[in-house]
């Protein structure tokens, strides 16, 4: 059942909580009316955008007529009914609530990756648990830390079932699921086996919406300050579009602030030797995409494509859509387009041996730690292209760790020529904006007029697929821009069932595109994750960045330019193909659609 | 759209067709026909367990795959209830009574011995695979408490010392079956 309160039916309700009259749409719960009139009763497995559980029991009110407490999550709102949300009785309830929930639970608050980001912890406090007089049997599940992208950390789980929801509800992927039953209940993926060997894309999503830190990503920080701190490596870095619009909040700054300076200070002081921007790396990935889309529209091969750079979505296709392998673009993520471009390219005009660089990504994202250690991304040599792929949460540890006071740094600039970057590039860390950035390109190329902002239309119903008709050149084009990717396998079978005829489909892993990362930070207290306020206020910093800049089409870049008169020769050419591409194939387990 | 080589559907369902006796195969065909098939889950790992003995891991990713039924779920599923063994059972499957009755008369004993002498807990099968322990509840049988039963047979009433006895008699019947099998 979902709870959306965009009921059609315009039937309202009228109800009385602690005093005060509210009318809701029929079809609401009571939780959900009571936030209308400033009354948040606390709660913990509740997820708006998910399906309702009533597990945790936490957000109980007294509704008159009914003599037990009941949980206002999923109660449906009736006429005239009264309800009370807070007695000394209910607080006093609530609190034993919590601290039978935190009975099972390791106390090692102060050692554990989430201590001040956690719900639990901030639940605990609200409530008022300041002693834990309870001391049960403990359960003791065996965690996971084989994943390269995400580990498990079962012992941690309140099994609160969020992250079972958003991974089949939100991602449509159904990876995990609660094996054995009761005390001994345990969440995982089947089988409860390493977490690379399951269907799991890696987007993260599940570490997103964990109250605790049952599910983490693996953490490579180890290995960065390791190579900062050795003189003979030279530590090149690139940041994802997307980091500058989110790592602020992890400072106190307020969402959606571009950050773009302060970050290059911070890197610097950090330590690493050159700082440069994964968007360039996006400006080549249009330059390609651009030019395989216009080979594609001329017949030369099939229709729709669909994009490559997000890796969550990469091992979707290639896990649950394996047929549909040849529609997608060959091109390489923009980071590993980049970190190829590191090794290839700047450390031979730098006359830096390539063995002593050391290519370090941040990334909004989880699933880039599993593309980098991918086969296909290893050089020559045998070591990868990208050497450890931080998250935007991990940066903003290691610059807390170092000391660093990044609210009052001054702003500082990329490094030449990797760090100059279009507009166009910024925008990729956003649904849609891929699609966009790849037709301002895709126009020049076939001689017609600039293609301006795009207008997309939501497809009846989802929020999350959107589609448009693009002018390009004297061709109507049908576009379609999905974000999550359940919305991903709506487009697909659309299209597959002959419904839709779409030239180009976007498809970035997670909500709201790589600003809702998996690796992004976690929401500030007293606010939900993936709440679509927050990331549109990320989106909202992108776009502004990209107004702001002259250069904004990525073939204008001149960075862009010297590298195809350079170094790669022409968009599709031997040398790009060779270094810019790459290939996918059919992987196992094969997911159940 | 294009749908190319690159798809492994043809090569994931021959090989979990193999992972499956045909009786099942055929149950989940009519399961398939069915409207609903999804929620024939728990009666598909009945067959299972009834031709295999147990659920395997190739099984139980055959049920999802030909199902359609995430892999996850059938192994929530299979985990969730007590009916289903993941894990093959022994040839001789040793029920324990704990039933009223027999546990007044010392079944605690019985059993505690029984691990002792087999050197496996409760739901654990002895390596050589013969022996698996199980506990039940009252077999009916008060009469002869303490009681226990083996495959289909009932011992009582039995004292701790018993075990050794009892077992070494189902060894060596083992033992001749499998000399009678060879010659």
């Amino acid at each position: 059942m979902k709870t959306d309160q965009g009921n059609s039916e315009s039937a309202t309700v009228r109800l009385t909580i602690d005093g005060q009259r509210v009318e809701v749409p029929d079809g609401s719960v009571v939780l959900q009316a009571a936030e209308k009139i400033g009354i948040k009763i606390p709660r913990l497995c509740y997820h708006p955008d998910l399906s309702l559980e009533g597990a945790c029991r936490v957000c109980i009110v007294e509704v008159e007529g009914i003599d037990f407490y009941v949980a206002s999550c999923s109660v449906p709102v009736r006429e005239g009914m009264v309800v009370a949300t807070n007695s000394p009785a209910i607080r006093r309830a609530r609190r034993d609530i919590v601290e039978l929930l935190l009975d099972n639970h390791p106390r090692d608050c102060q050692t554990c990756e989430r201590d001040g980001n956690c719900e639990l912890q901030n639940l605990a406090y609200a409530m008022g648990v300041r002693e834990r007089l309870f001391e049960g049997r403990r359960k003791n599940p065996t965690a996971d830390e084989s994943g390269s992208a995400v580990v498990r950390h079962p012992e941690k789980c309140i099994l609160c079932g969020r992250c079972v929801r958003v991974c089949s509800e939100i991602q449509g992927v159904f990876n995990l699921s609660q094996h054995y039953r009761g005390f001994n209940t345990v969440v995982g993926p089947a089988e409860l086996g390493p977490m690379d060997e399951s269907v799991c894309i890696q987007c993260g999503q599940c570490i997103n919406v964990c109250p605790t830190a049952a599910f983490l990503e693996k953490n490579n920080t180890e290995a960065v300050w390791a190579a900062l701190a050795d003189p003979e490596v030279h530590v090149v870095v690139q940041t994802a579009p997307s980091i500058r619009a989110a790592i602020g909040e992890g400072f106190g700054l307020p969402v959606g602030t571009p950050a773009t300076g302060k970050m290059i200070t911070a890197l610097r002081r950090l330590g690493f030797d050159a700082v440069f921007d994964t968007n360039l790396g996006a400006d080549l990935t249009i330059v390609e995409e651009a030019h395989e889309l216009v080979r594609r529209l001329e017949g030369g091969g099939p229709l729709p494509l669909l994009t490559s750079c997000s890796p969550g979505w990469i091992n979707f296709l290639e896990k649950f859509y394996p047929e549909l392998i040849e529609h997608a673009s060959t091109c390489k993520s923009p980071m590993s387009m980049l970190s190829t471009l590191v090794r290839e390219y700047y450390a031979p005009r730098h006359k830096i041996d390539p063995k002593r660089i050391f290519s370090v990504a941040v990334m909004p994202c989880v699933a880039k730690k599993y593309e980098a250690a991918r086969p296909e991304h290893l050089a020559p040599d045998g070591r990868p292209y990208t050497d450890a792929v931080l998250t935007t949460r991990e940066l903003i540890w290691m610059i807390q760790c170092y000391g660093i006071d990044f609210s009052r740094l001054p702003n500082d600039l990329f490094d030449r020529p990797l760090g100059l970057s279009s507009g166009a590039g910024d925008i990729f860390g956003t649904t849609g904006g891929v699609t966009e950035a790849a037709l301002r390109t895709a126009a020049e190329m076939v001689g017609g007029e600039t293609v301006g902002r795009i207008e997309f239309l939501s497809v009846r119903g989802v929020e999350g697929l959107k589609e448009a008709p693009v002018r390009l050149g004297d061709k109507e084009l049908l576009v379609a821009v999905a974000n999550g990717l359940n919305n991903a396998k709506r487009a697909l079978e659309a299209a597959a069932a002959g419904r839709r005829r779409y030239h180009l489909v976007e498809v970035m892993a997670c909500p709201g595109g790589c600003i809702g990362g998996g690796g992004q930070p976690y929401p500030p207290r007293g606010t939900k994750i993936l709440d679509p306020e927050i990331l549109q206020r990320r989106a909202a910093a992108l776009y502004q960045i990209d107004d702001n800049k002259q250069l904004r089409r990525s073939h204008d870049n001149p960075a862009v330019k010297e590298l195809y008169a350079d170094f790669l020769g022409r968009p599709g050419g031997e040398v790009s193909h060779r270094l810019l591409h790459t290939e996918y194939r059919a992987r196992e387990p094969r997911g159940i659609r | 759209m294009n749908r190319s080589s690159t798809d492994n559907w043809p090569a994931v369902r021959e090989a979990s067709r193999k992972a499956l006796p045909p009786a099942v195969l055929d149950f989940i065909e009519e399961c398939r026909e069915r409207e609903h098939p999804k929620s024939a889950l728990i009666a598909v790992l009945h067959r299972v367990q009834d031709e295999c003995g147990h659920l395997g891991r190739d099984q139980l990713n055959a049920v999802a795959q030909l199902l359609q039924v995430p892999t996850a779920r059938v192994y929530g599923a299979a985990t969730f209830y007590h009916f289903f063994r993941l894990r093959p059972r022994g040839r001789f499957l040793i029920s324990v009574c704990l039933g009223t009755a027999c546990y007044v008369k010392g079944a605690d004993q019985v059993n505690r011995r029984l691990m002792e002498e087999l050197g496996v807990g409760l739901g654990e099968t002895t390596a050589d695979g013969l022996f698996s322990l199980e506990t039940t509840r009252c077999l009916g049988t008060c009469g002869l408490a303490p009681v226990i039963m083996i495959n289909d047979n009932v011992h009582g009433p039995l004292k701790p010392d018993d075990i050794p006895g009892l077992l070494e008699r189902y060894i060596q019947r083992a033992r001749k079956e499998e000399a009678g099998g060879k010659t």
